[in-house]
């Protein structure tokens, strides 16, 4: 599983791409084989504040909902708008085409708590058994 | 009776097998204290004749359609039902099968629920449905708590108050623990029977998350919804239309062609018997842009591995066994053999007979009416249009009830319980199923003072 | 869609089925009706009458009965197979309670005859209060709510409104980690967050870390006893004991009751609130995914709050009581689903206090049975002794790559249904089976030799695990399909096969007709 070096990551399995202030954000190649074929995502709307950690947007495929958390502070400058007709891409090109959102940062310093590739690859070599995030529940009806 | 298949050979392989001497070791491991005092204080089980003849005794002392005559809507509707539905529900391949989560063995179910799901959008006039929810009540519910989903920030929900008075109490239920919305209740205008439209379009604003409307209303009579609708366009509300008496949509304007938002509304009519009220189904019907947002399940349209057609449950992240606490509904059910009834009704009935018989419907209800006024001087309360249901004035009605019930005969409902107000009015529903013999009964019951 | 016209599929007597719409024949109906002389002079302004239902199916009765017969025959059913899905309790469903509940003297009840009229299905809702109060240890019983979805909904409205009038409705709610999705999607809805609690290694909830969240903002705490592993919950009386100090109500999600008829009663262990399943516990049918119902018990103290109308027992008669100040009120229109809780009826009359003991006994017989024979198959989670299902998991079996989905599908081709796949979460690659009680131990033993073969193949042949099924009417569906672009319904293509409604001469007669006055012809 391949883990870029040039990108940074967070814990919520989200990958950070910073040229000048602007930093591009999408889920890791970790998190699309987890999630399965993806066949929807949430976006935010363009303009829209984000604060370091909290939620934006969903990722789901058939059988699971994630939440994506921003990795880093700042303002919504641009969403990918392929992603709604062809959420495929996510699982195909996680780390390009499959880029989700663009955020204008409004603090630098948001990047020190970020993983590098080497770390985060050990990070994910231990999420093993940790299971319990997808629902696939097929359980009885109530 | 017994349904268990335990001879005493097998109880003794199996437990030994296990590893323990008696059935009681299994669960030994339940404190004590519970198990003193677990004994079931009922009486022993029958046998089959037994439990026949003891229902029937209990079925005995009712008194249904069968033999008495009944002219009662208000939600729940006797009509005919062909005997292709039961003989396709009785089939045990529909009726014991469960929720179709393994969708390879559940074709018959889901393809089942897909033609329902179209038939549905076709007679609301929307575009799309999902496969079903409790009943009509817990669907307008559920419309309101949608609407409340997509129009955050908005806090206020407008309910006329001609909508049947338990679909408004339910909605109400539902409501009564979440703090962001208010419930504003629109009066009926007393000469039409319809909602009060001047009422509404000062009540209507921008805080105004969605309308509910019946259509047809409680009264029976239709209601023109195209001054609601335009209320709701100019201030960004969502129309709910909620449609007790399913059968009318095959003869009435549909919610679609009036610019609804949301059509809802109780499919008991088609196919299932009254049954004291339950169980039926509520169906539920959108605009196709606020299909991610709705509650219930939904069969969707795919291929297999080899290409041929099949169906699936579909959108399944909505719901509460993958979204949890963040999910659309809570619900777990579609109420599938009473919307299977439903599907093989207005299969056998199709595009002309389901309007064959609304038109009947419609007919008989005018034809009595008319004659209700005409010859047994009964008032006319509402002068708005109707289908199957209108409200008649009966002066001394207490007495009049006692009277016809001594012929067998339930004519309507007083409003009275639900509307203080319409003290002395009936709310009368007439369908196919009372013959011309019975309507000339009630005519002259009431034309004897 | 024009790939999949009807006998486009060669496979002789299993024709892939066609949709209503995409047969018959302008102006075929199953339905005849003698002319109607009766007209009203007041007609329906036209303004408000719709042209047509355009593309509504057009069938003849047996062109009907045919379509849905086929379908019927792509499906699997407890009488056909054998359903071992966890916490579902796919039991018999008694053929007498169908042949009951069709009787006219319950069928053609209108729900809103007088009082008097009813006194028979009155008589039987109140008798199936007072059984189903008295299987379940509880005192007073709802049995309104349509589906155990809404009698958690219910059961958490009276917990609410009962704390609102002690002062505060509190803000809160403990789920543990093995709960049905249903609880804490039921706690949103009543307005409380959710508290998620994890269960220990031994699959159990510890008293001691409900009192680490236990305080006076948390209004009740959901229990599912025996829970989601099929294992009785030890300190469940602890647990009420923690609860209750803070004023709160211990909730239960009843759907396990098959496990404790004659055993132990919820009432005995410290639940206020507790919801059942009619159609897992006692036995009415599916149905394919509904309908069913979920009576809600509650103890004395809450009796006031249950839903309206109340079933009262006076003179030697029933009354209804609809002015209950502190009702939640009404949370389904009329009764409940009175079709269905009259199968309920006959069932509980037909076993009674011994057929009810023995039926949970031999439920608990039978996943024991079960979970010997699988044991060292499949690896088992948790060691604790087992009730009326048993949980397993694919770790074994992943070494060869093949999971539980795979397992699940193999099993189709032995002509089982899967038990429950993936829940609860706590176990990845969960495996849940619920055998219940009316499952022969033949079928037991052919359920478990199928399983360990299966095993065995993963082990062997693991691609032919992974490319299953292979013999059922489809193969695997493509759901991430489904789910991207989403088709709901059926919609006429460009290259109609039929023509629309009254394009041709036929059919325009047939419309003239239906709008003309007889007196017109």
């Amino acid at each position: 599983m391949e883990f870029p070096e040039g990108l940074k990551y967070s814990r919520e399995h989200e990958w950070v791409l910073v040229e000048d202030r602007i930093a591009t954000v999408g889920i890791t190649a970790y998190a699309q084989q987890e999630l399965g074929d993806i066949v929807y995502v949430e976006l935010p709307e363009v303009g829209e504040k984000l604060a370091k950690d909290d939620p934006f947007g969903a990722v789901e495929s058939v059988k699971a909902v994630s939440d994506i958390y921003a990795p880093v502070s700042g303002a919504v400058v641009e969403v990918n708008h392929t992603l709604p007709d062809n959420p495929e891409t996510i699982n195909e090109d996680p780390y390009g085409d499959g880029w989700i959102i663009k955020v204008e940062m409004s603090d630098m310093e948001d990047l020190r708590g970020l993983m590098d590739a080497e770390e985060y690859a050990e990070y994910v070599e231990h999420q093993g058994e940790k299971g319990g995030e997808t629902g696939e529940g097929e359980e009885g009806e109530e | 009776m017994r349904f268990t298949p335990h001879t005493p050979s097998d109880k003794e392989q199996m437990l030994r097998a296990i590893g323990v001497r008696e059935v009681e070791d299994l669960f030994d491991h339940i404190p004590q204290s519970l198990r003193a005092r677990a004994e079931i204080a009922l009486p022993p089980g029958l046998s089959e004749l037994e439990v026949r003849r003891r229902m029937a005794s209990l079925a005995a002392r009712n008194g249904s359609a069968e033999d008495w005559h009944f002219f009662l809507g208000a939600g729940s509707y006797s009509h005919f039902i062909p005997s292709t539905v039961d003989a396709v529900i009785s089939r045990s391949e529909f009726s014991t099968s469960y929720t179709p989560y393994q969708p390879e063995v559940s074709q018959g179910t889901l393809q089942a629920v897909y033609e329902f799901q179209t038939l549905i959008c076709q007679l609301t006039g929307m575009e799309v449905a999902n496969a079903g929810l409790y009943d009509g009540a817990s669907a307008a519910a559920e419309a309101v708590l949608m609407a409340r989903r997509l129009q955050e920030g908005r806090s206020r929900v407008l309910v006329s108050r001609a909508l049947h008075p338990q679909y408004r109490s339910v909605i109400a239920t539902y409501l009564r623990n979440l703090e962001d919305v208010q419930l504003v209740e629109i009066p009926f205008e007393p000469k039409g029977g319809g909602t009060d439209v001047e009422h509404l379009l000062r009540e209507i604003n921008e805080r105004v998350m969605c309308v509910v409307v019946g259509y047809p209303n409680f009264f029976g009579v239709i209601e023109e919804l195209a001054p609601i609708q335009a209320a709701c366009a100019r201030h960004g509300a969502l129309l709910v239309a909620v449609t007790t008496e399913a059968l009318s949509l095959a003869l009435l304007k549909p919610p679609g062609a009036w610019g609804a938002d949301i059509a809802v509304g109780e499919g008991q009519s088609l196919g299932i018997p009254t049954s004291l009220g339950g169980p039926g189904f509520g169906f539920f019907a959108c605009r196709r842009k606020f299909v991610r947002s709705m509650p219930g399940r939904l069969v969707g349209e795919t291929v297999d591995t080899e290409g041929r057609r099949g169906f699936v449950l579909t959108l399944s992240t909505r719901e509460q066994h993958i979204r949890r606490e963040k999910a659309t509904s809570n619900i777990c059910t579609n109420q599938s053999l009473c919307t299977l009834a439903a599907t093989v009704f207005m299969a056998t009935l199709g595009r002309g007979g389901m309007r064959r018989l609304a038109e009947i419907n419609g007919a008989r209800a005018h034809g009595a009416r008319d004659r209700l006024v005409k010859e047994a001087g009964l008032g006319a309360t509402f002068s708005g249009a109707f289908f199957n249901e209108f409200v008649l004035q009966v002066k001394g009605l207490a007495r009049r009830l006692s009277r016809l019930a001594a012929e067998k005969i339930v004519p309507g409902s007083p409003l009275v319980r639900w509307y203080p107000e319409l003290h002395d009015s009936l709310l009368i529903c007439v369908t196919e199923m009372n013959q011309g013999e019975e309507i000339e009964r009630l005519v002259q019951a009431f034309s004897r003072e | 869609m024009s790939k999949h016209s009807p006998g486009s599929d060669r496979r002789g007597l299993s024709l892939a089925p066609s949709l209503i719409f995409e047969g018959g024949s302008p102006g075929r109906t199953g339905f005849f009706w003698p002319e109607e002389s009766d007209r009203g002079e007041e007609e329906i302004p036209p303004h408000l009458l719709r042209d047509d239902i355009p593309g509504f199916p057009e069938l003849g009765e047996l062109e009907v009965l045919r379509h849905f017969t086929r379908l019927s025959h792509l499906n699997f059913a407890i009488e056909r197979q054998f359903y071992p899905l966890g916490s579902c309790t796919m039991k018999y469903n008694p053929k007498v309670n169908e042949a009951v509940a069709r009787l006219p003297g319950f069928a053609l009840l209108h729900p809103l005859a007088p009082p008097e009229l009813i006194q028979g299905a009155l008589e039987l809702l109140y008798g199936l209060e007072r059984m189903l109060a008295e299987v379940s240890g509880m005192e007073q019983v709802t049995l309104q709510p349509a589906a155990g979805a809404q009698g958690e909904l219910t059961g958490l409205m009276i917990i609410r409104a009962y704390l609102a009038g002690q002062g505060n409705p509190r803000r809160k709610v403990i789920v543990p980690d093995t709960a049905h999705g249903t609880n804490p999607a039921s706690s949103a809805l009543c307005g409380y967050e959710v508290i998620q609690i994890s269960s220990n290694h031994r699959g159990m909830i510890e008293a001691a870390k409900v009192q680490e969240v236990m305080d006076e903002e948390v209004a009740a705490l959901m229990i599912t006893n025996p829970n989601t592993l099929g294992i009785f919950e030890q300190e469940i009386q602890a647990i009420a004991g923690v609860v209750h100090e803070k004023g709160g109500l211990l909730y239960m999600d009843g759907a396990n009751l098959n496990a404790l008829m004659g055993i132990a009663k919820p009432g005995d262990m410290g639940v206020d609130v507790l919801h059942i399943n009619l159609h897992k516990t006692f036995s009415t049918p599916h149905g394919g995914g509904g309908p069913g119902a979920g009576p809600v018990g509650v103890k004395g103290f809450l009796g006031d709050y249950l839903p309206i109308p109340h079933i009262v027992k006076r003179d030697g008669g029933f009354e209804l009581r609809e002015d209950c100040p502190r009702s939640v009120g009404r949370v389904r229109s009329f009764f409940g689903n009175f079709g269905i809780l009259v199968r309920a009826y006959a069932y509980i009359l037909a076993l009674g206090s011994d057929g009810l003991g023995e039926a949970s006994r031999m439920a608990l017989l039978n996943a024991n049975y079960m979970r010997k024979r699988l044991e060292g198959h499949f690896h088992l989670p948790y060691a604790e002794p087992c009730m009326h299902e048993c949980v397993f998991s694919d770790r074994l079996q992943q070494k060869h790559g093949v999971h539980t989905l795979d397992m699940a599908k193999r099993l189709l081709d032995y002509s089982f249904h899967p038990p429950t796949i993936y829940f609860p979460l706590v176990v990845p690659g969960a495996i849940m089976i619920e055998p219940t009680e009316t499952e022969s131990r033949e079928t037991l033993d052919a359920f478990a030799d199928a399983m360990i073969t299966i095993a065995r193949e993963a082990g062997e042949d693991p691609a032919l695990v992974k490319g299953a099924p292979h013999s059922t009417p489809v193969g695997r569906l493509d759901e991430a399909r489904a789910a991207r672009k989403p088709v709901l319904r059926w919609e006429p293509s460009a290259d109609l096969r039929r023509a629309p409604f009254g394009s041709e001469p036929q059919g325009r007669r047939q419309v003239e007709s239906l709008r003309s006055k007889p007196s017109k012809g």
